[in-house]
């Protein structure tokens, strides 16, 4: 038996064996999933709204109409002035408001602009900035068909809304969902495994044998692969199967992209494995310097536009904010190599370069 | 009260089908050197616990320091030190911070505390080392540092675990030499180690084989009544009945 | 063995130092082919770092490492193919079966159980029966015999094997040292290191370490005749108090506890050993002490190494 396949069997044994660690690992995805699908839903429904008009009238009865009988809003009432709105807001009887002006239908003939409010219950900036995307794109719909001279409007939005109109969450979180677990199947597992046998003192057997560490370490990594793929597989099955996830674009480009994700994530992992001398080190490393960026710094959670200047000049060298476009690109916008391959070309960069990295540090001594 | 530190009758502890200990019946005099013999599973670690009150016992009793273990164990805790040199001292703390936590844990007052440190640093000779993190001093004087800490609330009994594996031969003697003279000062030392040249620097000892003592006396008395030379071959002779 | 033929280790001033630790200070020393090798000596010695270096595993600061010829830091992949290691823990995978283990590293090191069974196979045959068990459910001893059939699946022309006998009990430290002889005795050359001053009969020569030196290297039965003072064995019920009148005694060069026993070494060599004996006796009986029990005995690696460290650390002469 050649030592690259010992290696694969051994590393199968150990993750075969330890069988916690591998329902965690196998159904962890999928917890996550539904999780995320049922509990954490980004999208938001019944907002419960107010809209001040000092001075209705049609048009302005137009934007009531069109409040009242979306399913995202629920219309509490259409009130002359602001006076209750502040106890409206406080009790939480009101999640968000719109003030229309004076005269809105003199302004909508005229000329000049039209100048509205929209407050919105922020305490939550989240759901309070979904919240603001869906009144704004009501309120610019009805806009658009109010003016009576088209030509100087400015109503396009946020592409994510272009391409999701239903703004479903599930297309935002698998994405995310699938970098997440590839980054603790393959990073964190990786580099808890390398330094598992440094701990025990294996690490030494193996370093004396005729294998250059390349070698290990390609034996030890390549379960992991198959490991993180099978993950890859459940969570998107399981986006497909339970919420009818879309895919519009290439499935081969898909997994292809989600396994450079993987070779970049096991290199990552290597890189930490080399200065990290015992599991738990590994572990918090892995945790604090992978984990946290991938859920706060990729566009997962967070919107990017949302992160202060020198947090959003960070997320570019973080993988999981490109691979997160590649992915949303693919199955959300049904786009192909050709309009990815920049996003794509940063992903194999960063790969070549960690693992010329991980290359430079790994030891062939004890030090 | 047992006028014996130590005291069991028929002391016995079953895990399920299995017998770790049997039967057990020893007694140890206040302020012997007793050693306490066997390979790994044995049942040593077993009886031990039972001893210091951290096991139940299925079947028997036993007295240590005048207490019963099954129904006074927190009494027992309370009059005994235990010093293991694996787990023994925090190694991120000070040898002071060690004194002090452990003085602390068996409830002696800030004055106290002081005045025992100050002897028991002096008498080991590591004044010097009072604010030296734990991991940064050698192995022997660690090793006379925990058994001296252990020593700390002034216990009637010491259970000393494996105590001077690794050092160099003088070190090592110079532990026994204090071991001594904690017995020489009226505190018994209950000595568990599976290296049989340490056994003989013991008054007594017995050996324990299979969850039952199979030996028990004095070092020359034990090699006596089996006919050998030495320690070593008498527990060849016991675990290896064949091979002899 | 063969004196004539060259070292299979041949060691000169090796110095490796960490930070501002010196481990290893200026090493020199030989192995020659076919020899049973032993370093004696506590934790903190520098053997485990002397036995990295010399698997190539470590890189000297200073002097020549030299295994079978080929030098541990330019000739590291030649080595690495011929030598057998056994680190200090037994370096096995706790959740793999002792059989697993074996193949397993028969594979790393390029060969196959079946090949390596001519070599293993005295050893494996007492591991047979648990070939199927986890090498964490196993005994001390087992572990160490697994541990030792994985250095030696590949054939090695050398083995190195540091503290192989540490925690495990004393009846299967003698079954290790029986299966050493029989590897010896089939030509390989094996190192071993042991904080056991037992142990070191059981080697063709051994090499006593203290604090990163040698303070001596010779067979064992000539560095025992070479206790350089007479020396006694003194039973006594109360070893405490003969202790600390023996060391009061004027030419009393060191007084240690052994076992239940306790030995004296006179200052003075070349007396004749029943004066002495009366001497001390008398001395005994004259501060107090109730006549003990004397008599010569001949030095054991122990006594010597206790010596030869006392007198090592510049004329601090204890006990």
């Amino acid at each position: 038996m050649n030592a690259f396949a010992g290696f694969v069997r051994k590393e199968a044994f150990h993750i075969l064996r330890d069988r916690q660690t591998f329902w965690i690992l196998l159904l962890m995805p999928l917890v996550q999933v539904l999780i995320f699908g049922y509990a954490v839903r980004t999208d938001v429904r019944d907002v419960r709204i107010a809209i001040v008009d000092p001075t209705p009238s049609t048009a302005t009865r137009a934007l009531v109409q069109r409040f009242a009988s979306s399913t995202r809003f629920q219309l509490m009432g259409v009130y002359p002035t602001m006076q209750s709105l502040d106890d409206g807001f406080r009790s939480g009887v009101l999640r968000q408001a719109v003030v229309l002006p004076r005269d809105a239908d003199r302004l909508l003939r005229g000329q000049a602009t039209l100048p509205i409010q929209l407050i919105t219950d922020g305490a939550d900036p989240n759901t309070g900035s979904v919240m603001q995307s869906y009144a704004t794109a009501i309120i610019q719909r009805w806009h658009a068909e109010s003016v009576v001279r088209a030509g100087s409007l400015r109503i396009d939005l946020a592409t994510r809304m272009r391409y999701n109109p239903t703004l479903e969450s599930v297309n935002l979180f698998v994405p995310g969902l699938i970098a997440l677990v590839l980054t603790i199947v393959s990073a964190m597992m990786t580099a808890i495994s390398i330094t598992r046998e440094k701990e025990t003192g294996t690490m030494e057997m193996l370093l004396v044998s005729p294998l250059h560490p390349w070698a290990i370490v390609a034996g030890k990594v390549a379960p992991y692969v198959a490991m993180g793929f099978a993950n890859v597989l459940l969570v998107l099955g399981a986006a497909w199967g339970v919420f009818g996830m879309p895919l519009r674009g290439s499935l081969v480009l898909l997994l292809a992209e989600c396994l450079l994700y993987i070779l970049n994530a096991l290199a990552l992992g290597i890189v930490i494995s080399t200065s990290a001398q015992t599991q738990r080190t590994a572990m918090i490393a892995a945790l604090a310097g992978l984990l946290l960026p991938t859920l706060m710094l990729s566009g997962f959670i967070f919107p990017l536009e949302s992160l202060p200047t020198p947090l959003r000049l960070f997320t570019n060298i973080v993988p999981a904010r490109w691979f997160l476009l590649i992915v949303r690109g693919i199955m959300v916008k049904g786009a192909g190599l050709a309009t990815l391959w920049q996003e794509t070309l940063i992903l194999v960069g960063m790969t070549l370069a960690l693992l010329v990295l991980g290359a430079r540090r790994l030891a062939i001594r004890l030090d | 009260m047992s006028a014996f530190a130590i005291e069991t009758h028929g002391l016995t502890r079953r895990f399920g089908e299995f017998v770790a200990v049997r039967d057990l019946t020893f007694h140890v005099a206040q302020g012997e050197v007793f050693g306490f013999l066997g390979a790994n599973g044995a049942g040593k670690t077993t009886a031990m616990r039972m001893l210091i009150g951290l096991l139940e016992p299925s079947d028997g009793s036993a007295q240590v320091a005048g207490y019963d273990i099954a129904t006074d164990s927190e009494a027992v805790r309370r009059n005994i030190g235990y010093m293991s040199q694996k787990f023994s001292l925090y190694d991120d703390l000070t040898v002071q911070e060690n004194i002090t936590l452990y003085g602390g844990i068996y409830g002696l007052s800030n004055a106290q505390i002081a005045e025992r440190t100050h002897a028991l640093l002096g008498r080991i000779g590591l004044e010097h080392a009072r604010k030296e993190l734990v991991r940064r001093i050698p192995l022997g004087w660690k090793q006379q540092l925990a058994l001296s800490v252990a020593l700390l609330h002034e216990p009637k009994i010491v259970f000393l675990d494996e105590p001077t594996g690794g050092v160099d031969p003088i070190t090592r003697r110079r532990f026994w030499e204090l071991i001594y003279e904690t017995a020489a000062a009226g505190t018994t030392v209950l000595v568990t180690t599976h290296y049989l040249d340490e056994a003989e620097y013991c008054d007594r000892l017995s050996i324990m084989v299979e969850g039952a003592i199979a030996a028990m006396g004095t070092p020359g008395e034990v090699k006596r009544e089996f006919g050998v030379t030495s320690l070593d071959e008498l527990f060849l002779q016991l675990t290896r009945p064949g091979a002899a | 063995m063969d004196v004539a033929a060259p070292p299979a280790v041949d060691v000169r001033a090796f110095t490796r130092r960490f930070g501002d630790v010196t481990a290893v200070d200026s090493l020199t020393f030989d192995v020659r082919p076919g020899e049973l090798f032993g370093f004696i000596g506590p934790d903190g010695a520098g053997k485990t770092t002397l036995f990295r270096t010399l698997v190539t595993l470590l890189v000297p600061d200073a002097g020549s490492v030299r295994v079978l010829g080929y030098d541990v830091v330019t000739d590291l992949w030649t080595l690495r193919s011929r030598v057998g290691y056994m680190p200090g823990r037994f370096s096995l995978y706790p959740d793999l079966s002792a059989l697993e283990n074996l193949r397993f590293f028969a594979s790393v090191f390029g060969t196959s159980v079946e090949e390596g069974m001519s070599i293993i196979e005295p050893i494996w045959r007492q591991l047979a029966p648990f070939a199927d068990r986890r090498a964490g459910a196993l005994s001390g001893g087992m572990k160490q015999k697994l541990a030792l059939c994985c250095a030696l699946v590949h054939a090695p022309e050398i083995l190195f094997l540091d503290e192989p006998t540490t925690g495990v009990d004393a009846v299967s430290r003698r079954e290790f040292w029986d299966l050493l002889d029989r590897l010896r005795d089939g030509g390989l050359t094996i190192v071993v290191s042991t904080p056991y001053m037992d142990e070191a009969s059981r080697c063709d020569r051994v090499a006593l370490m203290q604090q990163g030196r040698i303070l001596l290297v010779d067979t064992p039965a000539a560095i025992r005749a070479a206790y350089p003072r007479p020396l006694f064995a003194v039973q006594a019920p109360d070893r405490l108090g003969i202790l600390a009148v023996l060391r009061r005694f004027p030419h009393a060069a060191a007084v240690w506890p052994f076992g239940d026993v306790l030995h004296y070494t006179d200052a003075r060599a070349g007396m004749d050993d029943g004066a002495i004996i009366d001497e001390v006796r008398a001395f005994v009986q004259a501060n107090g002490v109730p006549s003990p029990g004397i008599s010569a005995i001949p030095a054991g690696i122990e006594d010597a190494f206790m010596w030869h460290m006392a007198a090592g650390t510049a004329g601090e002469q204890v006990g």
